[in-house]
């Protein structure tokens, strides 16, 4: 993401720029027409509890598909061929209908308006003030970057310096997300989802267009780098070297199980969008409707990156001044006339505007809710946090602007924070799925899983495997071995400190463990809601079915 | 460490708060329906982006592999924020379920 090539400069012209002033009218609008329904804090960091799931659902899927996820996973689909499906299909599907059916009630029910705070109704202090403040930390920084990749991006497409685009796009999501809290930013999301896809398919269709078709690009690109680039798990075998560095066994567990279900089920970016549903079927929902144009959308980011890869053979290589990243811009610049291309533009900037507004809007909420309010000014009226919730918003904004700047004169060490903090989010999986299925795992047993499965995941990537004791033969696999480690570890100290350590009081688990009774009675199903389409377990399964179906033409 | 009773917040006091909060929010009643912004702003991108393909210059057409590709996302685009505005008129947003008062009350709180 740090560098984009010269010469990627759109021809841009006042019709792009039209159709991108009216999308960032719209953006603004969107926030002041929301500003009426913000009456209560809850209003502003959960929308009141109030959506529909089909917003929350989209919101869902949106959230994840920043620019910088659209423009990477291109680049991986460039390097490393059809692998790229594996992110998808078993990197999120899997994670995302088991946030749905198993996960989402004792989310959901207990009405914790956070992933900190289901912590801290279910372990102690420690675990939560630990997960609030490296999830705070974190997003600021992760938007920073991810308005820093903006600035790249923008001035290498349309030659804007890199301070103006920071700015511009930092205020307008400042100003979005101070008014109208986090109904404007799902609408947002939802309305970004529409425009990104209105960008790709053309990009897709025609990339395809212009290499002869899938097949000719197959053959093409199976003489280029062999048959297994165009394979799923081709030379996946243990021991078998591959360009991903991992085999069968890392991706399964490593990307399949730990990454995946660690970021999806736990990211609080993610499950915010499914907590301020509008019941509990429609929160289970909303990972499930999400799901299935996640299963698609590999194929409008896989694809221009494989066309990429045809058009400019050496693309990645010293021979070429086009990196990986450049894929997805190469081909609007090459491809698209006039018009389509500012609808691109547009995407591609909502993109990565929704990508910031999602971290932010998830920061506001754990500041206040899970800091301010418990720890520091308690108490209070609950206008007063509302306030608050605004006024850290603003500030959570400036602080990412200024991180973006930092990010631009340190960029390593900012790839290097972010890969610090991707292992924080190993052990909160481990410590979720055993504090909701074992009623005994103590409090303390919390935050010691936490720290243990961090500490041992660290110490793998940096130790073991930058420090050459063992060989794993790129980055992304090691990920993947460090993640499993992790994994194992914070479930083992989780255990060992259970037996310990004093058990929660039972009374206080209601509602929070597998097998206990919700303190509040279930509320009656909504009519609506027994449709046979709205039935979660039916939706939930389809994706896995379908997401499964998809690996076969691509495994034979 | 601590002493298992005393030391965390009851369950009961966030079911509480987040209920009362509930009760009192304003998005349900308030917040305008998202179908009315995506199918506006998909019939206007839709127009726009159709009349940009209607007779395209040489040069773009075959930068474009001889697709009428704005033609055709234009069209796509207007279906789609026509799918939109119908889909509003057929189904409108169900009133709130529970009605926070019988009538319309000052904003307390």
């Amino acid at each position: 993401m740090q560098t984009l090539a010269e010469g990627l400069r759109l021809p841009t012209n006042g019709l792009d720029y039209a159709i991108l002033a009216i999308y960032f009218v719209v953006v603004l609008g969107i926030g002041f027409a929301a500003r009426a329904s913000v009456r209560t804090s809850l209003d502003f960091f959960l929308s009141g509890r109030s959506l529909p799931a089909w917003v929350t659902g989209l919101a869902f899927v949106a959230a994840n598909l920043g620019a910088t996820e659209i423009l990477g996973m291109a680049a991986t689909g460039a390097q490393y061929g059809v692998a790229v499906v594996h992110w998808y299909w078993i990197g999120a599907i899997p994670a995302m209908v088991f946030l749905g059916l198993v996960m989402m009630p004792f989310y959901y029910r207990s009405k914790v308006r956070s992933v900190p705070e289901f912590l801290l109704q279910r372990f102690d202090r420690s675990a939560h003030l630990l997960s609030s403040a490296l999830f705070a930390f974190a997003a600021i920084l992760i938007a920073g970057v991810n308005l820093y990749a903006l600035s790249i991006v923008v001035e290498a497409l349309l030659g804007w310096p890199q301070w103006v685009a920071i700015v511009v796009a930092g205020l307008f999501v400042l100003v979005y997300i101070t008014i109208g809290g986090l109904s404007s930013a799902i609408y947002n999301e939802v309305l970004q989802f529409f425009v990104i896809l209105a960008a790709l398919i053309p990009l897709t269709v025609l990339g395809l267009k212009r290499v002869g078709g899938w097949d000719a690009m197959s053959d093409s690109l199976t003489k280029q780098h062999g048959g297994d680039f165009m394979t799923a798990w081709g030379g996946t075998g243990i021991g078998d070297p591959n360009p991903l560095g991992a085999n069968w066994l890392t991706i399964i567990l490593g990307l399949g199980f730990v990454l995946s279900f660690g970021y999806w089920t736990t990211n609080f970016a993610e499950v915010q969008r499914a907590l301020s549903a509008k019941n509990l079927s429609a929160a289970k929902r909303t990972p499930l409707i999400a799901a299935f144009p996640k299963i698609f959308i590999v194929f409008a980011v896989m694809i221009p990156g494989l066309v990429a890869a045809v058009i400019v053979p050496k693309i990645g290589t010293p021979d070429s001044d086009l990196t990986y990243n450049d894929a997805i811009p190469l081909l609007m610049q090459e491809l698209l006339p006039n018009g389509v291309l500012g609808i691109a533009v547009t995407g591609l900037l909502a993109a990565f505007m929704a990508g910031m507004a999602a971290n932010v809007s998830s920061f506001n909420t754990v500041f206040t809710t899970d800091i301010w309010q418990r720890y520091v000014v308690k108490d209070k009226p609950d206008t007063y946090y509302l306030k608050f919730g605004r006024l850290i918003t603003a500030i959570g904004v400036l602080a990412s602007i200024g991180t973006a700047f930092i990010a631009a004169s340190f960029s390593n060490i900012m790839s290097y924070l972010q890969t610090l903090f991707s292992f924080f989010n190993v052990p909160m999986f481990v410590v979720f799925i055993i504090g909701m299925f074992w009623k005994r795992a103590s409090m303390k047993s919390g935050v010691w899983g936490l720290v243990a499965g961090t500490g041992a995941a660290m110490v793998n990537y940096f130790w073991i495997y930058k420090g050459g004791i063992i060989d794993i033969p790129s980055d992304q696999g090691a990920n993947f071995v460090s993640a499993i480690v992790g994994f194992v570890a914070g479930a083992v100290v989780m255990v060992v400190v259970t037996l310990f350590t004093a058990p929660k009081p039972e009374a206080e688990l209601a509602g929070l463990v597998y097998g206990t009774e919700s303190p509040d009675p279930d509320e009656a199903l909504d009519e609506a809601d027994s449709a046979w389409y709205r039935k979660p377990a039916l939706l939930g399964w389809g994706a896995i079915v379908l997401a499964a179906a998809c690996y076969i033409p691509y495994s034979l | 460490m601590s002493e298992p009773h005393t030391s965390e917040p009851h369950r009961s006091d966030l079911h509480k708060e987040v209920s009362e909060l509930e009760r009192k929010s304003a998005t349900a009643a308030r917040l305008f329906d998202i179908r009315r912004i995506i199918g506006g702003l998909f019939v206007v991108y839709g127009v726009i982006v159709t009349i940009a393909g209607i007779s395209p210059s040489d040069a773009d057409l075959e930068k474009a592999e001889g697709v009428h590709i704005n033609l055709w996302t234009g069209l796509a685009m207007l279906a789609l924020g026509l799918f939109f505005l119908v889909w509003m008129k057929l189904r409108p947003a169900e009133a709130p379920e529970t009605a926070p008062d019988p009538k319309p009350g000052p904003d307390g709180g």
